[in-house]
């Protein structure tokens, strides 16, 4: 990565990450089409909520005819994650009109939130509309067309699972973390992985105690509360 | 079968509360700043949240007891750190976690 934030860098640096969503959209696209969505519905499942992986478990309580408003706070749960990196990136574009603001936080996602994340170690922490909106425009265009070419194959395919396409998201969060870590000079190596082990280890107790959706949520707050303890007594 | 109101309906409601979820921050900030604690409670965002993804994956829940390992992910992680520690590149990252687990599968 270079500090240039024009639209052609963004498209060089997202790239790569477009595999991660045609991935894991084909397999939204198969499961979906698999129990009985239209490809009419997950494209537009993807057009309009845009979720990500709680669009999965939009279809699998659509499919046991959960009442909407138990699927809308699920799905509230499984992305209030995003609240925290829409805080995290909003004080970048406090300079920029009000609706870049809600368009960028509109199309963000996990990916162009740490990829951005990632960027800023090399841009002196600066961001720019043109960058971070090439980069989510770059990931919603995928994930539609992705998950509705996988919901066509679907029709094909006897055994998705086989594939092993449910693993790209999981794989491009460990590549997302470990890129994080070695790009990030703000914070010591030493205390990141001191942190990173603490997350773990708090996820794994959480996950006797805390609903898996509340916990991403709660884990997330309770990793970073330790960090600035652990970063204020020995750093 | 799913009726099509039933399922647009759902849509256009999640919509509207992820939507929220990603927009409100940037409404509320616009003019305001947060407190340096915050600031730096939310430094940690990045590494803490890609850890939780990852780690509640490697793992079952089950509420009230000790959540059990998903040994498919847990073994497909192995050679997707090292592709990341020795390639560097998402793209790379991603093929050889998808191709592990497919391999993982087709012998486990």
């Amino acid at each position: 990565m270079t500090d240039e934030l024009d639209i052609r860098t963004a498209i060089k640096d997202t790239l790569p990450t477009v595999f991660g969503y045609i991935g894991i959209g084909l397999a939204f696209g198969v499961v979906s089409q698999s129990v009985g969505l239209s490809v009419l519905m997950v494209v537009l499942m993807s057009a309009i909520t845009y979720a990500g992986s709680a669009q999965f478990i939009m279809v699998s309580m659509l499919v046991s005819h959960n009442p909407v408003v138990s699927i809308m706070v699920a799905v509230f749960l499984v992305n209030a994650r995003m609240i925290l990196m829409s805080t995290v990136v909003a004080p970048y574009f406090k300079k920029d009109s009000m609706w870049r603001n809600i368009f960028i936080g509109a199309l963000l996602t996990d990916e162009s939130f740490a990829l951005s994340m990632n960027k800023v170690n090399y841009t002196e922490h600066k961001m720019s509309f043109e960058w971070f909106n090439t980069a989510n425009l770059i990931a919603y265009f995928t994930w539609m067309i992705a998950s509705g070419v996988g919901a066509l194959l679907g029709q094909l395919v006897a055994h998705p699972e086989r594939l092993g396409l449910d693993f790209a998201l999981v794989a491009m969060f460990i590549g997302l973390l470990y890129l994080q870590v070695i790009a990030d000079r703000s914070l010591a190596k030493s205390l990141q992985l001191i942190v990173i082990l603490a997350e773990a280890v708090i996820i794994y107790l959480g996950l006797i105690f805390i609903p898996g959706n509340l916990l991403l949520v709660v884990g997330t707050l309770l990793g970073c509360a330790t960090g600035v303890v652990i970063k204020h007594a020995f750093y | 079968m799913l009726s099509t109101s039933y399922v647009l309906l759902t849509i256009v409601g999640c919509g509207i509360v992820t939507l929220l979820s990603r927009t409100l921050p940037f409404v509320l900030l616009k003019n305001h700043s947060l407190p340096p604690l915050v600031v730096e409670l939310l430094s940690f965002v990045p590494i803490t949240i890609m850890t939780a993804l990852w780690v509640t994956n490697l793992f079952t829940q089950h509420l009230g007891h000790l959540p059990s390992v998903n040994y498919e992910n847990l073994f497909a992680s192995v050679p997707t750190v090292i592709t990341a520690v020795i390639t560097k590149s998402l793209l790379w990252i991603v093929l050889v976690g998808v191709v592990s687990l497919a391999i993982l599968r087709a012998v486990m």
